[in-house]
């Protein structure tokens, strides 16, 4: 049977989600295998290096960059208060002295003898990572950081702004088709991650920052609104490390795209529970999709999703979205795929599959469509 | 020494999504492409092991040609008999994002730029150009190297026997930086140190311990010269040793090789480097990816190459219309189009990056992108490729002055010979005659230039193969690579003529005599505004250009140039735009021009149905 390996962007009513936590250099880890965490728990610690400060401690006092040791007030390791001396000339027969004060807290790593810098390093920065999601400790890397397992609601966005956030999922529009819009966004909603439909205006999105609402998912925003927000032209589609309130996570792409039918019904469903969102996109070799992963009690579980059954590939039947014009956002059932090039209208040589949507039969490039993973 | 003679060479170029094959036979005709192949790569997750996909790659060449190359996951070489085995393999690799340098020297426009080309013609990706006069204070600097982690790091700066200190200050910023490579956790960072020969044992004290540092000879050991052959050497061999050994199944591979595996822009560009010097022309190759474009140019014996890395078809799409503007990619498209839903069409080509254009409209907004990237590409490498800067140049002390950014450019469009395009969207062009229209509207060539572009991208697998080592097959190898660049990897497009000069409006500013073997002559006069294709094949064609007085074919103005040109797919194309060629500022004329030159060199099925008129 005819079947093509086409991306898709998963919705999982329920999977076992894995989350590596790993610090950014080695440090200690704070929990242990098979712990519970909540979401604010801190998993691993560490200390990044302080920022590097030189001072050109031969140029100051004029002296050659040979002589520099000699005349630092304590040996290299030591460390000096904000204004301590740190240099000082001997003078002509003690007076006229010249001195050198360290410009911030901190530690000489260094002093050269070719070009009189000093090398003077701030204290350590503390880093913190927390467990992100409700769950379990599932493995350990020792120094390193933890896995975290969850049985949750997984769906990934196609693109996303923000980083990690997490609140109470509260759904605000009536249906997928709804814009969500200024007036729905209320003071209530601070700390909360919100669900809308088809489209999410920048004033919209300017008033979910005023109200500190912790995240918003929606089907579709205006590109050229970024700029606004993020205060450049997004060039490439990297994102994650903004400072923002509320991060945003788009499931369908730019514009007004009513968000995927089965995706809304998901989040409607779940409405009021914890919810933990990531906006960290980065499309590029190893690429990575925002995501909003809603940890389930032990209750709501009927059974996880067979991973491998989806990834199998468009095959007729599937269920397929179109990404681009002219019949962007439309979704429809895989009727065939005929395995020989057609000519489109751009006349470009392509695969394709013939697609059922409502009742109509299209053809649309292959590479134009996206599966759509539920289960 | 008279070589082995090569019959069967297998090469393969493993990229970021898709390792390719090639396989080359020594013909009758002497050596063709017999076929190719090709598999996703596989150095990410699940798979983690290049070698799985060039194995893929090379099973689909075996089916194909009918010839046994595998032997379980075994090349089978030297060649056994003549179905089984080749004579040699050799890979190229730009797999889990090329290899990323960082390089420094102490004076931005000298040693800075010198080190840079280095590393650029090594086919690296230049993160970061480091320079004691960059502006940037020295914490900045430190915070910078720190969030790199570049594959490595190339030192430069004073010429041999200059002051020290300057140099010895950027090695300690790199040592307070202390940074960690960005593959294999635990190995220490190459540096490879090509600066003042005086200053050699202080960088040793200063990095030798927390680097895996190499001190070669230095890349601007007097002011005059510059010597970039070493370096790009050292580069070439700590990519083996070092970033490619890291890499999920490459130390396979490199057991597999005949040669060392090259990264791809430095085949590609060696490349273009041997024909231009074979063929003693000027040449000018483009790469247009999804990501990056890279330029590559011979101008005056003196190869230079940019990359441009956020000027790309999809996955930096978006950036082509921040730095472009939106106005800039909209002059090219002949419709009326809403700006705001245009620019969310274009956001989400990049953030579902392989999608294919499938309606006309689609098509022609891509085309428009493409013109810019590339236009924006060129002009950056122009301002890069400057006088002085190749491999061991010399020029008087006086000259020396001037090489700043600001220094001459070495490209000078009159005197471009061949222009070669490669990347889907001039490879894959639905017609070649937008290949032609694209590469003509962004680069602008001027006088007679012949276009090409690349079949299926196989430069860089005749690159690698033109740089085997081995005595015994290289001078065979590179004549296979020449060989097929010619036949098969080349489709001739055509070429382009265009009259330099501000033409006068309505005026003949070009006519042109053409002795088309078995056509008889043909005599077109070409006026202001217009574009003429004249069709006809890849073969010499005797022509006299006369332009209009206040024109210029690269000689005086008004004076005639006999020569001889080559048609193509796509033929000779009489471009009477003007030189510096400029769009109307007015809609309704420019809209009007676009259409007539897309119909007088059949460029796109009928725009009109898309209601632009």
């Amino acid at each position: 049977m005819a079947h093509s390996y086409t991306p898709g962007l998963k919705v999982l009513h329920e999977a076992k989600v894995h989350k590596d936590r790993i610090l950014p250099l080695k440090g200690e880890v704070v929990v242990k295998l098979n712990d519970a965490v909540k979401p604010d728990d801190i998993v691993a610690r560490t200390h990044l290096p302080g920022t590097v400060q030189m001072v050109n401690v031969g140029n100051l006092l004029n002296i050659d960059p040979s002589d520099v040791e000699a005349v630092m007030c304590k040996p290299i390791g030591s460390s000096y208060t904000k204004g301590e001396m740190i240099a000082e000339t001997k003078g002509f027969f003690g007076l006229f002295k010249s001195n050198v004060l360290a410009p911030i807290d901190c530690t000489c790593e260094a002093v050269s003898a070719i070009t009189g810098q000093v090398v003077l390093r701030d204290a350590p920065i503390p880093v913190e990572v927390d467990a992100y999601i409700r769950g379990t400790v599932s493995k350990v890397y020792p120094e390193e950081g933890v896995v975290i397992e969850a049985d949750a609601v997984f769906i990934q966005g196609i693109f996303g702004i923000g980083g990690e956030s997490r609140g109470e999922l509260a759904v605000v529009t009536e249906t997928r088709e709804d814009e969500l819009t200024e007036d729905m966004i209320k003071p209530e909603h601070a700390g909360k991650v919100l669900v809308g439909g088809s489209f999410l205006s920048l004033k919209a999105y300017q008033k979910a920052l005023r109200m500190k609402v912790a995240g918003i998912v929606v089907g579709g925003f205006n590109y050229f609104d970024l700029e606004e927000i993020l205060g450049y032209t997004l060039g490439v589609a990297i994102t994650g490390s903004e400072d923002l309130v509320t991060s945003l996570v788009l499931t369908e792409g730019y514009g007004e795209i009513r968000m995927g039918s089965r995706t809304f019904d998901l989040l409607k469903q779940h409405h009021g529970k914890f919810t933990s969102i990531n906006g960290a996109t980065q499309i590029r070799a190893g690429v990575i999709r925002p995501e909003i992963v809603i940890p389930l009690d032990n209750a709501d579980l009927k059974g996880s999703t067979n991973v491998s059954q989806v990834n199998e590939g468009i095959q007729a039947g599937s269920l397929v979205r179109v990404i681009r014009a002219p019949y962007f956002g439309r979704i429809g059932t895989v009727i065939s795929l005929p395995p020989e090039l057609q000519k489109m209208e751009s006349e470009t040589m392509v695969r394709v599959a013939e697609i059922n949507i409502d009742d109509e039969v299209m053809t649309i490039p292959r590479a134009n469509l996206e599966m759509v993973e539920t289960d | 020494m008279a070589g082995k003679q090569l019959k069967m060479i297998l090469a393969t170029d493993c990229g970021s999504t898709t390792t390719k094959a090639i396989l080359i036979e020594l013909t009758d005709q002497g050596y063709r492409l017999k076929t190719r192949g090709e598999a996703p790569t596989t150095v990410e997750a699940p798979f983690e092991d290049v070698t799985k996909g060039v194995l893929n790659a090379i099973m689909e060449v075996e089916e194909l040609s009918g010839l046994k190359i595998l032997d379980g996951d075994q090349i089978i070489h030297p060649m056994r008999d003549d179905k089984t085995g080749v004579d040699v393999y050799v890979s190229t690799s730009s797999a889990g994002g090329g290899l990323q340098m960082m390089v420094a020297g102490v004076v931005k426009a000298m040693t800075g730029e010198s080190a840079e080309r280095a590393a650029l013609g090594a086919g690296s990706i230049v993160m970061d150009v480091l320079a004691s006069n960059d502006g940037r204070l020295p914490h900045q600097k430190i915070e910078r190297i720190r969030q790199l982690r570049p594959d490595m790091i190339l030192l430069s700066g004073g010429i041999d026997g200059g002051t020290v200190s300057h140099v010895v200050e950027l090695a300690e910023i790199l040592a307070a930086a202390n940074p960690k490579p960005r593959l294999g956790q635990n190995y220490k960072l190459p540096v490879i140190y090509a600066g003042n020969k005086k200053a050699q044992k202080d960088i040793e004290a200063t990095l030798g311990e927390i680097t895996d540092l190499d001190i070669i000879e230095n890349i601007r050991p007097v002011l005059e010269v510059e010597n970039l052959g070493p370096a790009r050497d050292k580069i070439h061999d700590l990519f083996m040793e070092h970033v490619m050994a890291q890499a999920p199944g490459y130390k396979k591979l490199m057991t597999w090789t005949d040669a060392p595996i090259m990264p791809t822009p430095g085949a590609v560009g060696s490349l273009i480097e041997m024909v231009a010097r074979q063929e003693k022309i000027s040449v000018v190759g483009v790469d247009i990816g999804g990501a990056t474009t890279d330029i590559f140019s011979v101008f005056q014996g003196q190869f230079n190459r940019t990359v441009s890395a956020n000027l790309g078809m999809s996955y930096s799409v978006c950036n082509v219309l921040a730095e472009a503007g939106l106005e800039n990619v909209l002059r090219w498209v002949p419709i009326d189009i809403d700006e705001g839903e245009l620019t969310n069409r274009i956001g989400n080509k990049m953030i579902r990056p392989t999608t294919v254009p499938q309606s006309l409209e689609e098509l022609i907004i891509e085309q428009a992108i493409a013109r810019e990237a590339l236009r924006l590409s060129f002009i950056q490498h122009k301002s890069f490729a400057v006088k002085l800067k190749g491999v061991q140049q010399e020029r008087t002390i006086s000259d020396a002055f001037d090489q700043s950014g600001s220094g001459e450019t070495l490209v000078d469009m009159m005197e471009l010979d061949l222009l070669v395009g490669s990347g889907g969207v001039l490879s894959h062009a639905p017609r070649r005659e937008q290949a032609m229209r694209m590469m003509i509207d962004a680069f602008v060539p001027e006088g007679i230039t012949q276009l090409a572009v690349d079949s299926i991208f196989m430069m860089p697998q005749l690159g690698v193969m033109a740089n085997i080592e081995n005595e015994e097959m290289a001078e065979s190898a590179r004549k296979a690579a020449v060989e097929v660049f010619e036949k098969d990897c080349l489709i001739r497009l055509g070429t382009c003529i265009a009259p330099a000069g501000k033409p006068k409006p309505g005026s003949v500013i070009l006519t042109a005599e053409f002795d088309i073997p078995g056509e008889g002559v043909k005599t077109v006069e070409l006026k202001t505004g217009e574009i003429i294709v004249i069709p006809a094949s890849y073969q010499g064609i005797k022509a006299k250009l006369t332009p209009a007085k206040n024109m210029t074919m690269g000689k005086d103005r008004g004076e005639a140039l006999e020569t001889e040109v080559f048609g193509g797919t796509v033929g000779l194309v009489l471009d009477g735009r003007g030189r510096p060629f400029e769009l109307s500022k007015e809609k309704a004329l420019r809209i009007e021009n676009l259409n007539k030159w897309s119909k007088a060199t059949n460029e796109y099925p009928d725009t009109d149905m898309l209601g632009g008129n």
